[in-house]
């Protein structure tokens, strides 16, 4: 079996500035993952199945929900803990972070948020440990980067609510046994709703195909004349704010996660210049790789500070959403690039398995193009420093 | 059964080793320090499964400054009850073990664990000399070790085989690969590691009776010559000649 070496690059001492618990929760994951996934990552992309059994593990480390307070059965951490555990996850591979980020952000997060007391305490405390696991429904096959279109309703019926529509791309549909479900009513306002697996009428048939994130699973949601209890709606906040308030927290993780697969790539890249030798010197030693090392160890760094300034922003409740945006959109981009080269580096041994960086590449098309498109996110920067919004126009009308 | 657990902290397997002051000093900048693997994986581990299945506490000890506490917090995230540090910087083995027994003569403990050695000086003695001070048995290298009342017994490796000891406690034992696995600390052991007490108490002052002088890295690997399959006279050559081995 190959063994991971992984060690993380940190040209400016960010360690310095983390503290002995961040770095203790932070080699735990790593440690973790190290003995658990690496091991069968591969295995399970190649067969594209998520490896079920590594929930309660997941549970145990604290990826599920770690800021959720210990009163819900989180362990109450701050946000720069939850970065650094979705950076180590996704140091492993996407779909591996992806599934522990929409546990956390866009299903503990809205129930912790916008949940009441019940909803708290039935769910939370049995999702921290991964005994229950949740999808996010808002994307719709004709609704992406535009959710506020969505066509999925519920109706009042008395004593329940009747939903009807679906939702395609849902990371965790295929197992999950809750899932948060942003409809409208029949004024048209966005509400989230709990539907648990069993319900009637709903259904949640897997995508295949995938030639990314395949060792996470992805599925439809589909509400067919569902009934669900009034008490499952989440009474906190409705509109469109309130399922992007769960992607700002989401995108914050994927923002660390991709910044850890960057710098995967990167300490591959490094290890191989050393020991691959051609015309009777290592790699490392020609100008054209040096030229990529550094420019990836300075992107890396680069990234580094703005996602642990970020975090900071955060843990004060001062991070903007096009602040997150930005740090989403340079770290997915950087780390897609990064791979990209690194994986040249490594010539043709860089397309096979033996190395992470054409898996990690996959993955990054995907991370590129959801919780926001690379282009989406910089119309939010171009708004946030413009203040004029340029996500619509009017269709030109033929003269 | 009370358990004292002997924790140190060792430079990162991946650490880049330099010196300084004419050789004469280890450069710790930079370096990452990790809970000495033979202290972590085995003795505490071990240490703990004892606890689980007998009931009792484990208490670790540490001989080591305030930069050590990033390692005893990992030790209690692990599952330890509580922890000490004495507080001095460790200069050698004689000293280290002289303030451990020290401080294990007023715990009246069962088992003193501690790792077959220390990942980076590699010496092995501190064991024994603890055993020494406290006129206990030592059972050094153990790779195996059941308690059944006031009996241990030990498996041990010795050439070509394994050899059984039993000893009466408390005795010091010095722990070797396949005594247990690797625990990864979970996040409610993090959380509690919070609220263990890290006791802090003064050195006993004890006298260190040796001195490093010098350091020196290895001797560089040398360059691999690879001679053609079909030309073993050229082989022979080398080998005569330059390797000046035949």
């Amino acid at each position: 079996m190959k063994s991971d070496l992984y060690t993380h690059p940190d040209y400016y001492a960010l360690d310095d500035l983390l503290t002995d618990e961040h770095k203790l929760i932070r080699d735990t994951a790593r440690d973790w993952v190290k003995k658990e996934m690496s091991p069968i990552i591969d295995e399970h992309y190649e067969n594209a199945t998520f490896p079920m059994h590594i929930l309660s593990g997941l549970g145990e480390i604290g990826a599920f929900g770690p800021y959720i307070p210990e009163e819900y059965g989180g362990p109450g951490l701050d946000q720069i803990s939850y970065g650094l555990i979705m950076q180590e996850l996704e140091r492993c591979d996407s779909g591996l972070r992806s599934t522990a980020s929409v546990q956390s952000s866009l299903v503990m997060y809205p129930i912790w948020k916008y949940g009441s007391e019940e909803q708290k305490q039935k769910y939370l405390p049995k999702m921290a440990t991964g005994e229950m696991i949740g999808c996010f429904g808002l994307t719709e096959p004709d609704y992406g980067s535009d959710p506020g279109g969505m066509v999925t309703n519920f109706k009042d019926m008395g004593d329940h609510y009747l939903l009807n529509g679906a939702k395609m791309w849902i990371s965790n549909a295929p197992f999950a046994d809750v899932a948060v479900v942003w409809a409208k009513n029949e004024e048209g306002r966005i509400h989230g709703l709990l539907v648990e697996r069993g319900m009637e009428g709903f259904s949640t048939p897997e995508m295949h195909g995938k030639l990314s994130l395949r060792a996470s699973a992805t599925g439809e949601l589909i509400f067919d004349n569902v009934k669900v209890p009034k008490e499952n709606l989440l009474p906190g906040r409705s509109g469109l704010g309130a399922p992007l308030s769960c992607l700002d927290s989401a995108r914050f993780g994927i923002a660390w996660g991709a910044l850890g697969a960057a710098m995967d790539c990167y300490d591959q890249a490094l290890r191989y210049s050393k020991e691959r030798k051609q015309f009777n010197v290592p790699i490392g030693a020609f100008q054209l790789m040096q030229k990529k090392l550094a420019e990836m160890i300075t992107e890396i760094t680069k990234a580094q500070l703005l996602t642990y300034r970020l975090g900071q922003l955060r843990n004060e409740g001062k991070a903007t959403s096009a602040q997150i945006s930005m740090a989403k959109r340079n770290n997915v981009e950087i780390a897609l690039n990064i791979a990209r080269e690194a994986r040249q580096m490594h010539g043709g041994m860089g397309i096979t398995s033996e190395y992470s960086m054409m898996r990690h590449m996959a993955n990054l098309e995907s991370v590129v193009t959801y919780e926001g498109t690379h282009d989406i996110h910089l119309l939010i920067t171009g708004m946030d420093v413009t203040g004029i919004p340029a996500f619509t126009r009017e269709m030109p009308t033929k003269k | 059964m009370k358990i004292l657990v002997c924790i140190s902290k060792a430079p990162d397997t991946t650490t880049k080793i330099s010196f300084t002051d004419g050789d004469t000093k280890f450069d710790e900048s930079g370096v990452k320090y990790i809970v000495n693997p033979y202290d972590e994986w085995y003795a505490l581990v071990r240490g703990l499964e004892l606890k689980e299945a007998h009931g009792g506490s484990v208490t670790t000890v540490t001989v080591g400054t305030a930069e050590d506490d990033a390692t005893i917090r990992k030790a209690l995230a692990i599952g330890a009850d509580d922890a000490t540090r004495i507080n001095v910087k460790p200069e050698d083995a004689s000293q280290v073990a002289a303030e451990i027994a020290a401080y294990a003569k007023e715990g009246a403990y069962d088992l003193v664990l501690l790792g077959k050695e220390t990942i980076d000086y590699n010496g092995s003695q501190v064991g024994g000399m603890i055993a020494e001070h406290l006129d206990m048995p030592f059972i050094s290298l153990a790779e195996k070790l059941d308690v059944d009342g006031t009996t241990a017994t030990l498996d041990k490796e010795i050439t070509g085989g394994v050899q059984t000891v039993e000893a009466e406690l408390p005795l010091v034992v010095s722990c070797a690969k396949g005594m247990a696995e690797q625990r990864i600390p979970n996040m409610r052991g993090i959380m509690a590691a919070r609220k263990k007490p890290l006791n802090v108490v003064e050195p006993t002052n004890a006298a260190k009776q040796t001195s490093f002088v010098k350091y020196a890295l290895p001797a560089p690997k040398s360059a691999v010559k690879l001679i053609d399959p079909n030309n073993m006279d050229e082989l022979v050559e080398l080998l005569h000649n330059e390797a000046k081995v035949i």
